[in-house]
């Protein structure tokens, strides 16, 4: 850049972000307390649009008129729907929980009285002496939001509410460096690639802009395809233009024009949030011909990926957007040498483009304090299954399972045990209890048999079967397997045939053998991680949890009593209280009903398993068990 | 060659398409054809357009799309077959896509599907005979906190458990229901 065009680009963004400060402070200044829903699709699906409805009804019968917007995942998803009311002489207070009646009530009482509601409340969003905040959460000690740092307190959808908060300033200051200086910089703070593999993303650049060939091109690699990972729906649902800021900077350090945003098709709410973002972006001149009057221009392109996981591999969402099917192709030549139609293409994660701008803003030294010696910065994890606390976190590299697990994720609900965390989807595998103390980094989880991978982490209770769950995930891979390697694509297949019969309770001891050595002819007979990591889910349940094979070969029991052909739901005769009816009225096919005794009775041929009158059967009496082998019915009721 | 091969038929509930509606599939086509440039690299995006246009890709729309891209019907086919969110039959008035993620499954999501299974009376990838519904499965939608998890017309609905589907259903026939007098009245 010439020395004489900085001050313009300096001044232009100056007025921007003027405007966006502005904008932003106009929210805080009307003295009125600002209503923020979380809508992401977490927020939806527990049912937050029709909270945000409830708010604005309620507001319109009171003739209120304060300012209401919509955010992203403030990580706290368990206790969706999320509120945060911000009121004038109060702190900012999030609630939890929220129906639409605790909404109509929240505006009644404390947007327009001068009652906070105290019963409803999550956490404060600064410390007070009202009420806790979430800075005194357990969990806070653990967690440093990077990444993470906007969501769910803006507007996704306002280009000014991320300006306002230290947005586009990194990109400003970034076109008046070299792209070398960049380069240097992420070198430095070593950066590492965040979709799984781990490979150093300054040097991914470095080789990029040294390979002679144009154009180049610049890809944010958003096909989260993972089953049980959401860290990049989340991300760019709550904060799409952390992306893109993290995308032209890489444009710029590399040398490219143009760039793409693969997002995969499951996620319409991020492509709908990601699209207006890259709109207002190219109307502030963020993006497109000559940015911010610098002589770099750069245009990115949203694409919608079709639904299939090996797209997530790069050379295989390459050929996607190249209109083919989403084949992965045999690496070297890596596609910074060689990738979009044979270009040099540097193809990086979202949460690794999110890192970007925090990176330069803060210095290189600073991200490389965090974290272990090895790998550095952050690690995001999206939390599911059985733990209490679902939803995003995210930690420094180093923080180790059982901190993630029982004091950020406040361990597992209902009293059970612990038994396995599942880390890394289809490629990854399930780690036990003893492999709760290490360290969360690139290498030892590889060393322990499952793999950073993209950050889902899925924990498993004692009512989870292993076997079950190595056979979830061949049916996955095999599904999803493109086909091209025949190890992959037949291997696979024979695999899950294997583990399904194990299920059925009519697998031989033979199999588990013959189930090893495909394991690792899978593994050496794949291009593409999907089938070079395919067998990591059956290798580590081998590993630490052969014993559940073994029940289900030789006893044809199933120890979690979680395989449908291994159990039967049984009403134990004596627990079962006559005057109750419960099971009798939720059973969905009409199995359960009254013997002369008025004591309940399960029809074992209708029954369907659907567990609902487990459920169903009050705590106090608790009459209804699985068992396992289903033989353990008396014969009596059969 | 590929697992997720879908079968050739035109109309899984195999009705015979009339010479007016495949006409009016190809106009649609031609149509949506005219805003996007002959390059390869639109193919995706153009299948994407006309599925939301027509609801499913018929052989007419197939054939139009591989001749205006000037590229073989097989490439298209098989590109369609290729991605899971390309269907080739007409789908139901209301999806119903029951979410089989990680977490998903662990907390039960193939007893929902079970469950959707029997009280639709159909399986995975089919659609019921009147029309009403379209039953299918998706990997995951991210939604692994609120698991289990169905997507009801493109709405993700959390926890999902049997009891839930026979609640879920019951809206439906109420709002037909509802509908049913308004025209009868």
């Amino acid at each position: 850049m010439k020395v004489d065009e900085s001050p313009t680009i300096a001044s232009l963004f100056e007025e921007i972000k003027s405007q966006a400060d502005s904008h932003w402070q106009e929210l805080f200044d009307s003295g009125q307390p600002v209503i923020v829903v979380g809508t992401a699709t977490c927020g939806r699906a527990a049912g937050a649009l029709d909270v945000l409805k409830a708010i604005r009804d309620e507001l319109e019968r009171q003739g209120v008129d304060c300012p209401v917007f919509e955010a992203g995942c403030l990580g706290h998803c368990y206790a969706e729907p999320l509120v945060i009311i911000g009121k004038p002489g109060y702190p900012p207070i999030c609630y939890g929980y929220v129906n639409p009646v605790i909404a109509e009530r929240l505006v009644k009482e404390f947007v327009v009285g001068d009652n906070p509601c105290l019963e409803f409340v999550l956490g404060a969003l600064e410390a007070n002496d009202l009420v806790p905040s979430f800075a005194d959460f357990p969990r806070a000690t653990y967690e440093k939001k990077i990444v993470l740092r906007n969501c769910g307190h803006i507007d996704p959808t306002d280009i000014n509410h991320y300006i306002a908060n230290g947005g586009y300033v990194t990109l400003s200051k970034a076109l008046q460096m070299s792209p070398e200086e960049i380069i240097t910089e992420i070198k430095d703070s070593g950066l590492k690639g965040r979709g799984g593999a781990g490979f150093s993303t300054g040097q991914k650049w470095e080789i990029c802009r040294n390979t002679p060939g144009r154009p180049k091109y610049a890809i944010c690699n958003a096909d989260e395809g993972d089953p049980g990972a959401f860290m990049d729906r989340a991300i760019l649902e709550s904060d799409p233009h952390s992306v893109i800021e993290g995308l032209i900077i890489t444009a710029y350090a590399v040398g490219v024009r143009n760039g793409y945003i693969y997002v995969r098709a499951e996620y319409p709410l991020a492509v709908e949030r990601v699209r207006i973002a890259l709109r207002q972006a190219k109307k502030l001149n963020l993006l497109g011909r000559r940015i911010l009057g610098s002589d770099f221009s750069f245009d990115i392109r949203l694409f919608e990926g079709s639904g299939a996981f090996v797209c997530g591999e790069e050379t295989a969402l390459i050929a996607s957007l190249e209109g083919k099917a989403g084949m992965p192709r045999h690496r070297p030549p890596y596609p910074p040498t060689s990738g979009l139609y044979g270009k040099p293409t540097v193809v990086n994660n979202v949460k690794t483009l999110a890192s970007v701008p925090q990176i330069l803003t803060n210095g290189a030294a600073w991200f490389a304090s965090i974290g272990t010696e090895k790998s550095k910065g952050t690690a995001v994890f999206a939390l599911a299954g059985k733990i209490v606390n679902t939803g995003l976190v995210e930690v420094p590299m180093g923080t180790t399972l059982r901190q993630v697990i029982f004091d950020v994720g406040s361990g597992i609900p209902n009293g059970k045990r612990f038994k396995a965390v599942q880390i890394g989807g289809p490629s990854g595998g399930c780690l036990p209890e003893s492999a709760l103390d290490l360290p969360i980094d690139f290498d030892s989880l590889t060393e322990a048999g499952a793999m950073m991978g993209s950050g889902g982490m899925v924990v498993l209770d004692e009512d989870d079967c292993m076997v079950e769950i190595a056979r979830y995930f061949l049916e996955f891979t095999q599904r999803e397997s493109c086909g091209k390697c025949t190890f992959c694509r037949l291997g696979t297949k024979q695999m899950l045939a294997l583990l399904s019969d194990i299920t059925l309770g009519e697998g031989t001891q033979a199999d588990i053998d013959i189930l090893k050595a495909l394991a690792r002819d899978v593994k050496t007979g794949s291009l593409c991680s999907l089938g070079k990591t395919a067998p990591n889910p059956v290798l580590t349940t081998l590993r630490y949890f052969e014993g559940e094979y073994q029940a289900h070969i030789t006893e044809g029991r199933c120890p979690a009593l979680m395989c449908q052909h291994l159990i039967a739901y049984y009403i134990l005769p004596n627990k079962c209280e006559r005057s109750c009816d419960a099971c009798v009225g939720t059973c969905t096919v009409e199995a359960i009903s009254p013997n002369k005794k008025r004591i309940k009775v399960i029809d074992q041929e209708k029954c369907v398993k659907c567990n609902t009158c487990l459920m169903a059967c009050p705590p106090q009496y608790n009459a209804i068990v699985k068992l396992s082998p289903p033989s353990e019915v008396p014969a009596a009721e059969k | 060659m590929n697992p997720k091969a879908k079968t050739v038929t035109q109309n899984n509930t195999g009705e015979e398409v009339s010479a007016e509606k495949e006409a009016r599939d190809r106009q649609e086509t031609l149509k949506i054809l005219k805003s996007f440039g002959r390059k390869r690299e639109n193919l995706i995006p153009i299948l994407q357009k006309v599925q939301a246009r027509l609801g499913y890709l018929p052989r007419e729309a197939m054939m139009e799309i591989a001749t205006h891209l000037g590229i073989p019907e097989i490439d298209v086919y098989g590109v369609v077959t290729f991605y899971n969110q390309f269907r080739l039959n007409p789908p139901g008035k209301h999806s119903i896509r029951v979410c089989l993620g990680t977490a998903c499954h662990m907390k039960g999501g193939y007893i929902t599907l079970d469950a959707w299974k029997r009280r639709l009376d159909i399986n995975q990838g089919e659609t019921t005979p009147d029309r009403e519904f379209d039953l299918d499965t998706v990997a995951c939608v991210g939604c692994c906190t609120m698991a289990p998890v169905t997507v009801v017309d493109n709405q993700p609905e959390g926890k999902v458990e049997p009891t839930k589907v026979d609640g879920i259903l019951l809206a439906f026939e109420l709002e037909r229901g509802a509908e049913g007098q308004k025209t009868v009245r």
